[in-house]
């Protein structure tokens, strides 16, 4: 398990490359590998730039035979009141595509996002080897 | 400083004065020794009697200080631009008491041995400034550096007459790409050129952040007038690229950079052709 804290664009890209590494150990197809990099890029961006930093946490679990990597992005921001409009396609605070979050969710096997308006937000997913 | 500490402090610099090419030549010497000839022992005499001049002047004037610390500086960017370590920088000052020392025990009198305490104070003060004077030249060069390396690592060639090309490897942070943008509009200027051709395969991710990048280049090429054509799109970067849910739109991409070339070339009415091979055999006049 690895935790990393994010509090630059810098960390953003360790992170980055982090994951990918732990996704070539687990002998994920080079699209899988690529997904789930996206993913934690998307994930890791939002915790710097919606909660102002936060942590990550890369973990490889294991269910039955198969293999997987867990990636949890806690932060202690401002949280989400509205995770259906968060989760909506092309919706953003901001003025970004929106499409992090929403996409994020299809890039990965198991998507969980828990928030708590003005306590932070933990997003946890998983990509599994096939 | 009292008036006693003063008058000794005097009476040691009267003494480094009389005696100032003699103290030059034991400072280069010692100071040189632990740097094995990384430096010319003409330079460094330069250097350090220019400074021993600006610390005899130091305490005559109230601003003589600024001089030194100009020079001390100085001292401390070039042997930082030489890869010399804080360390080996900081000694060639204080090394200054070592020479002087023995000028002090020549001497044998009590009241330069007061001053020479006091000037031992001093020079301790000048090494931590090069410290940190070095520190900050350090700083400087990393972030030039960095900077060049954000040019370095983002050419735009020209292909054809009216056709730009501008690869992209490795990780694209907010930083680089508006370095790429701006330069490729530029360059989009500078040779009024119609066509852009933006290729990611060097590119190892393309998240919402780096396709929005991209999307505001095409944009912006556009109100330019020109074409722009994003290519190396690779399998993985496809997918992704799909199920993130980015749309491109009317952008025109191309599996390869030579597929974009090819593309750009029949839009702007270049035709490409093989060329036949033709042999042509002469018989030879029979004699
Ligand atoms: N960790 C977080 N803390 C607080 N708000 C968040 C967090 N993550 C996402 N949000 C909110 O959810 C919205 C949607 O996030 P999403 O990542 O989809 O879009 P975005 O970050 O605005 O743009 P982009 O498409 O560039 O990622 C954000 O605009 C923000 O308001
Ligand atoms: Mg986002």
């Amino acid at each position: 398990m690895e935790q990393l804290s994010i509090t630059s664009n810098d960390d953003v890209v360790i992170v980055r490359q982090k994951v990918r590494a732990h996704a070539i150990d687990l002998g994920l197809s080079l699209v899988d590998q690529t997904k789930v990099v996206t993913a934690a890029s998307e994930l890791a961006r939002n915790t710097l730039v919606h909660a102002g930093g936060g942590q990550a946490c890369i973990e490889v679990v294991q269910n039955g035979m198969r293999r997987g990597l867990r990636l949890v992005f806690s932060d202690n921001g401002p949280g989400i009141s509205d995770l259906d409009l968060a989760l909506t396609d092309g919706w953003s605070s901001g003025g970004g595509l929106g499409l992090g979050l929403s996409g994020s969710r299809r890039l990965v096997d198991e998507f969980t996002l828990d928030s708590d308006p003005g306590r932070g937000t933990v997003v946890t997913v998983t990509k599994w080897t096939r | 400083m009292t008036v006693q500490e003063s008058s000794s402090r005097r009476r040691i610099e009267d003494l480094m004065r009389e005696n100032e090419d003699r103290l030059v030549d034991r400072w280069v010497e010692i100071s040189n020794a632990p740097l094995r000839g990384r430096v010319v022992d003409s330079d460094v005499r330069r250097e350090l009697r220019d400074l021993l001049r600006a610390l005899l002047r130091s305490s005559e004037s109230p601003d003589g200080g600024a001089d030194l610390r100009g020079l001390l500086a100085d001292l401390s960017r070039t042997r930082a631009r030489q890869g010399f370590t804080p360390g080996e920088t900081a000694l060639a000052v204080f090394t200054l008491k070592e020479a002087v020392y023995e000028l002090v025990e020549a001497d044998g009198g009590e009241e330069v041995l007061h001053g020479y305490i006091s000037l031992s104070r001093t020079i301790d003060e000048l090494g931590l400034y090069t410290f940190e004077a070095y520190t900050a030249a350090r700083e400087k060069i990393i972030a030039d550096q960095t900077e060049q390396l954000l040019e370095l690592s983002t050419p735009v060639v020209k292909l054809w007459d009216g056709i730009v090309a501008v690869p992209l490897v490795g990780t694209l942070d907010s930083a680089r790409t508006q370095v790429v943008m701006e330069k490729l509009l530029q360059t989009l200027v500078d040779t009024g050129s119609e066509y852009a051709v933006i290729d990611i395969t060097g590119v190892p991710a393309v998240d919402t952040q780096v396709a929005q990048h991209l999307l505001k280049t095409v944009m912006a090429a556009r109100l330019m007038g020109a074409h722009c054509i994003i290519s190396g799109i690779r399998p993985q970067i496809a997918h992704t690229i799909v199920t993130l849910g980015i749309e491109f739109g009317d952008i025109v991409t191309k599996a390869t950079l030579a597929d974009a070339l090819a593309f750009a070339l029949r839009q702007s009415g270049v035709e490409v052709v093989n060329r036949r091979r033709t042999r042509v055999s002469v018989r030879a006049e029979e004699a």
